[in-house]
């Protein structure tokens, strides 16, 4: 029986590549070394592992995780949902998903945003889920508004919520945004631009699922996310063989 | 014609942004959500070893501190065993093994307390030396940095590891090891990253 083995090379032209002056804070925190290439060791093919003990269930509904008794937070009430799933499509089951965002005017609950637009008092803006057997997770949250920022004098960001995914190894550790399907905002947005490859951009735009919706109560979105996938070892020694 | 390779690709990665805490540490952007932040304690209270702390700073292409910056370690326990399935053996009740720690605002100084790892198995020749796998997200940071910090008092196994030995430039191997000093008894080690530019930290594709 083939065991696992080492995760995928990433393709990191699919990625953003680090310098991306469109992107300005990118152009004194990015490395002018080219990376040096590991094959995974045991350091890389396992990462932490989190159960129910660090989660609650509330804390996948932003809509109520920060609200006071009887209140909720306010904007267009929306389901985010999706699986994680490797390269060879299978199913990443009961492992962390993060997510953070702007309310629905695009202000962020930081003590470091000074946007004008009013903080919700019934709203964080964080959430969590430990994904099911299958690999599914959802989050209830208030699709978030766009915001300016300092790039240059007029960029605003579309539309987006931060997530934060683990995977099983510490090799596939990944931070993402989720945009929505249709926002204008995607094409001019210089933090979206830093991926070079059209079809990478479309695999973060979540998508209208009208499947999903609650009729009268909530619209949803879906969104998948692919993490690296694993080799099989089949004629080679094996990683703790020493 | 032949036929498709029907893989799936791995999502893209963005940056972490400005407001990274609000998601991973929200007690740092301002407010409390969460009945336990995670990430706070590596190696937990029956963790055997020795008892360090860890403190640095990441520094930016013009030599100044990044303020903003969240940072991951991941380390096997004093046996070299991580707390993973696929570890090699097991660890003590509460070791976890993973960590998140951010900067000060002001500063941008970051720090931890944990146990010194153990050497671990290396990919089919020899072992690896101690070291902990650091991650590193900030604004400005398209895709988060894998880096290493390893000890500069394990010179003999730093000599023998397999990982800094596949950096060809043997100058650059010194930017990832900490430097120890002692404070009320108790082992300091120093980990300054530098981004870009002058004895610039080794990054790897992992």
């Amino acid at each position: 029986m083939p065991k696992d083995g080492e995760f995928y090379q990433r393709d990191r032209g699919r990625h953003p590549p680090a310098l991306t002056p469109d992107y300005k804070t990118s152009v004194a925190r990015s490395p002018r070394y080219p990376l040096i290439s590991l094959q995974s060791s045991v350091s890389e093919i396992t990462g932490p592992v989190f159960g129910h003990g660090d989660v609650d269930p509330l804390d996948r509904d932003m809509i109520y995780n920060y609200a006071r008794p009887g209140e909720s937070a306010i904007g267009e009430r929306i389901i985010l949902h999706g699986r994680v799933l490797d390269e060879n499509a299978r199913p990443v089951p009961h492992t962390l998903v993060e997510a953070w965002q702007a309310n629905a005017g695009g202000r962020y609950r930081h003590k470091k945003d000074t946007y004008l637009a009013p903080i919700d008092p019934n709203f964080g803006g964080c959430g969590r889920t430990l994904t099911d057997e299958h690999g599914y997770y959802f989050f209830r949250t208030v699709k978030p508004g766009a915001y300016p920022w300092r790039n240059t004098v007029n960029n605003w960001r579309p539309a987006h919520i931060h997530l934060s995914i683990f995977g099983t190894g510490f090799a596939q550790r990944l931070i993402t945004q989720c945009y929505f399907e249709g926002d204008p905002l995607i094409a001019r947005c210089p933090i979206v631009q830093t991926i070079p490859d059209p079809d990478a951009i479309d695999s973060l735009v979540a998508v209208l699922d009208m499947n999903a919706t609650i009729p009268l109560d909530t619209i949803a979105y879906r969104f998948d996310i692919v993490l690296r996938g694993r080799r099989s070892t089949l004629f080679e020694n094996r990683l703790e063989g020493n | 014609m032949a036929q498709k390779l029907d893989y799936l690709r791995e999502t893209p990665s963005q940056t972490a942004g400005p407001y990274v805490h609000i998601g991973l540490a929200p007690g740092a952007a301002g407010f409390s959500i969460y009945a336990q932040e995670l990430g706070h304690d590596i190696a937990g209270p029956n963790a055997r070893g020795e008892r360090i702390r860890i403190e640095g700073v990441v520094i930016d292409g013009t030599g100044s501190p990044v303020k903003d910056v969240l940072i991951e370690a991941w380390q096997a326990n004093a046996d070299g065993y991580y707390a993973h399935p696929e570890g090699g053996g097991p660890v003590e009740e509460g070791f976890r093994g993973w960590g998140r720690v951010i900067c000060d605002f002001e500063t941008g100084e970051w720090g931890f307390d944990t146990v010194k790892p153990g050497p671990t198995p290396g990919r089919n020749i020899g072992p690896q030396a101690p070291h902990i796998s650091l991650w590193i997200v900030s604004r400005g940071i398209n895709i988060g940095l894998n880096t290493r910090l390893y000890f500069e008092d394990e010179s003999a196994a730093n000599a023998a590891d397999p990982v800094l030995n596949l950096i060809e430039w043997e100058r650059r191997r010194a930017t990832l090891l900490a430097r120890r000093s002692e404070r009320d008894g108790q082992g300091v080690y120093r980990f300054d990253i530098r981004l870009q530019g002058d004895d610039e930290t080794v990054f790897f594709d992992v």
